[in-house]
């Protein structure tokens, strides 16, 4: 089609300018299209094939076809109390360990504001547990909560073996520990984000305030909180999608136990899909059901993106 | 905060009495001893690892923990090879040997002989050529997409620059199940190249908004000028866009890098053997009898050294990298 408007164009005076234009549409096209091609193959795809699987009864390892049951999977999942279980215990997580990571990370971004000797080195120091693996973080944390030999109980105050708390095999503290590591791993995001907003605030809105004898209090909260609030809001959306998608870290340090005290939804499809019975079929249907929530969250982050973006 | 250029060198320093004042002087101070010890008891994880890493087995379950112990290599040794038990007769004749390396004296001491390594080294060389064979494919890749989006009037780019990061949204494990049935019904499941193609694509919507932000600060005027004097427009990306964009290149190169060094979800879904890398294995270093926690911190202490020294050569773009180059500064 290209090669076409190429010879329509008879007018040779045009044709260097026009060959340009035409080589550089073209050189875009065969710029992008790898990447999509991979995409389309490795994402979209699989994509539209686990929804058709969704509303089968296939089991990877058995010797059938898949067969079509409708809406049955769906049924099953959304009915099961223990689904439900799964779901609440995922937001409740999601909902108190971002909450915390907000908090300290953004008042860690408070003390770090100011520049002070070797206050780079110190950044930089705080911000190396976001950068490891989250399987080898649960398993060097799985260490350190060990009731017996671990250090955690030790550092928190319980020094007597036999008294101190289990972390992780005890139902009620297991998702606590999960929420520790996953705050200690990822405050320093936030943190990061926050600092790159607080620097970001002109000296002078201070220097009228301090004109102006403004409290500490009022400065914080009508110059510092609006300014920072795009960046922190951003980091708040990431680390939900992230929390929603809690797999590595849940598997190093507890596997979904004890029992199903952690057992967040991501652990629950994998078990679904590719443990016991291998349930293809339902485990894509919840994964489904996850994607549907995840994309509604993505989506409000990608506008606030924008938003940042542009403003 | 060594991660962003100071704006306006000139007027750094403040002028303002009530910031130089000995109280404020002194408050600064109470604030970085703050940090600094918030900086600290963060790091006492990543210190307790490199510890036990060093312990001998005994010292590593001790109760109290031990802080003070004799450093041992016992760990790594454990972590690298396999070694079979010997009996009390066995121990008193390898004993007499002279031939025996310093790994091998590690292992006696014991009780045990070495029959050969682990398959942990093995499986940390899948790690490297998998997440640095992929890491090249979607740099180069996210580089030509980048530049098409940053250079030239796409229509609706804003809509696939939106789909090349929702891919990325995807939690894995719902990607997996199609993945894992096709690569299984075409031969790839639990190969090199699965694993390379899964992870160059899991990369690449990452490499394309990062290159991108660093593309879109390169001036076009240098490539115009370039263009006019008789470049084509692939000789000027060539020598003129490439050169400027070596930093960006680098930052996301390493980006790529960690992110498919540290990939857990995947490899453990899409490998069984052959093709396993290291992060799924180190959790089943555990061993027989018992489990082995020195050989655990040696190996996580081995695969965290070099995130470590990244993060800190790629400070300057942690930000960056961890917003998909969305906010820069």
């Amino acid at each position: 089609m290209l090669k076409h408007e190429a010879q329509a164009t008879p007018a040779p005076a045009s044709r260097p300018s026009n060959r340009r234009q035409i080589s550089d549409r073209s050189l875009s096209q065969l710029f992008i299209w790898p990447t999509l091609i991979l995409l389309i193959i490795i994402n979209i795809f699989p994509l539209f094939y686990s929804l058709f699987l969704s509303f089968t009864n296939y089991s990877a390892i058995a010797n059938r076809p898949p067969e079509w049951i409708g809406f049955t999977n769906f049924d099953r999942l959304l009915n099961s109390n223990d689904i439900w279980g799964y779901f609440s215990l995922t937001g409740r997580y999601a909902l108190i360990s971002v909450g915390l990571q907000t908090v300290i990370g953004f008042g860690l971004a408070l003390l770090l504001r100011k520049k002070f000797r070797g206050s780079g080195i110190v950044t930089t120091l705080i911000l190396i547990p976001m950068m490891l693996s989250p399987v080898v973080v649960g398993l060097f944390w799985k260490l350190m909560f060990n009731p017996a030999y671990g250090i955690f109980n030790y550092l928190v105050g319980f020094s007597n073996p036999a008294t101190a708390p289990d972390w992780l095999a005890s139902p009620s503290l297991a998702l606590w520990a999960i929420i520790i590591v996953d705050v200690w791993m990822w405050s320093p995001f936030v943190m990061l984000l926050c600092l790159s907003g607080l620097s970001a605030i002109p000296d002078y809105l201070y220097e009228a305030a301090a004109i102006d004898r403004a409290s500490a209090w009022f400065q914080f909260r009508r110059i510092t909180l609006p300014q920072v609030a795009p960046l922190l809001l951003i980091a708040v959306l990431f680390r939900t999608i992230e929390a929603f998608k809690a797999f590595d870290l849940v598997m190093g340090l507890t596997g979904g136990g004890p029992g199903n005290a952690t057992q967040m939804i991501s652990v629950e499809i994998y078990s679904q899909a590719f443990l016991g019975q291998f349930r293809t079929g339902r485990a894509s249907a919840l994964a489904y059901i996850v994607l549907v929530i995840i994309i509604a969250v993505s989506n409000v982050y990608i506008r606030t993106l924008n938003k940042v973006r542009e403003g | 905060m060594a991660a962003q250029p100071v704006p306006h060198p000139a007027v750094n320093y403040s002028t303002r009495v009530d910031e130089i004042s000995p109280r404020a002087r002194t408050l600064n101070g109470i604030r970085a001893v703050i940090v600094l010890l918030i900086a600290l008891v963060m790091l006492i994880p990543v210190a307790w690892m490199t510890l036990t890493a060093f312990k001998s087995r005994p010292d590593a379950v001790a109760v109290p923990p031990k802080v003070l112990f004799e450093p041992t290599l016992e760990g790594f040794v454990s972590l690298l090879t396999s070694r079979r038990q010997l009996t009390t007769q066995q121990i008193e004749e390898y004993s007499q040997r002279t031939d025996l390396n310093w790994a091998d004296q590690i292992a006696l001491s014991r009780g045990q002989a070495i029959t050969g390594p682990s398959n942990y080294p093995q499986r940390l060389a899948n790690s490297l050529i998998i997440a640095g064979v992929s890491t090249i494919f979607s740099v180069a890749l996210g580089l030509l997409s980048a530049y098409s989006f940053s250079r030239f009037n796409i229509p609706g780019a804003g809509d696939l620059l939106f789909f090349i990061l929702s891919t990325r949204m995807l939690p894995p494990v719902v990607v997996t199940i199609p993945v894992f049935l096709m690569y299984r019904a075409i031969g790839i499941y639990d190969t090199h190249l699965g694993m390379i193609i899964l992870y160059t694509v899991f990369n690449l919507s990452f490499s394309v908004w990062l290159l991108k932000g660093f593309l879109d600060e390169i001036p076009r005027e240098y490539e115009e000028a370039a263009m006019v004097d008789g470049y084509t427009r692939l000789q000027a990306f060539v020598k003129i866009v490439l050169p400027q964009s070596l930093t960006g290149i680098a930052a996301t190169t390493v980006f790529c890098l960690i992110f498919a060094w540290n990939e857990y979800a995947f490899a453990l879904m899409l490998t069984a053997d052959r093709a396993r890398t290291a992060p799924p294995s180190i959790p089943s270093v555990l061993g027989t009898g018992g489990i082995e926690w020195a050989a655990i911190a040696a190996g996580s202490l081995g695969f965290l050294i070099p995130v470590v020294i990244v993060t800190f050569t790629l400070r300057k773009y942690l930000l960056r990298g961890v917003t998909f180059g969305a906010i820069r500064q």
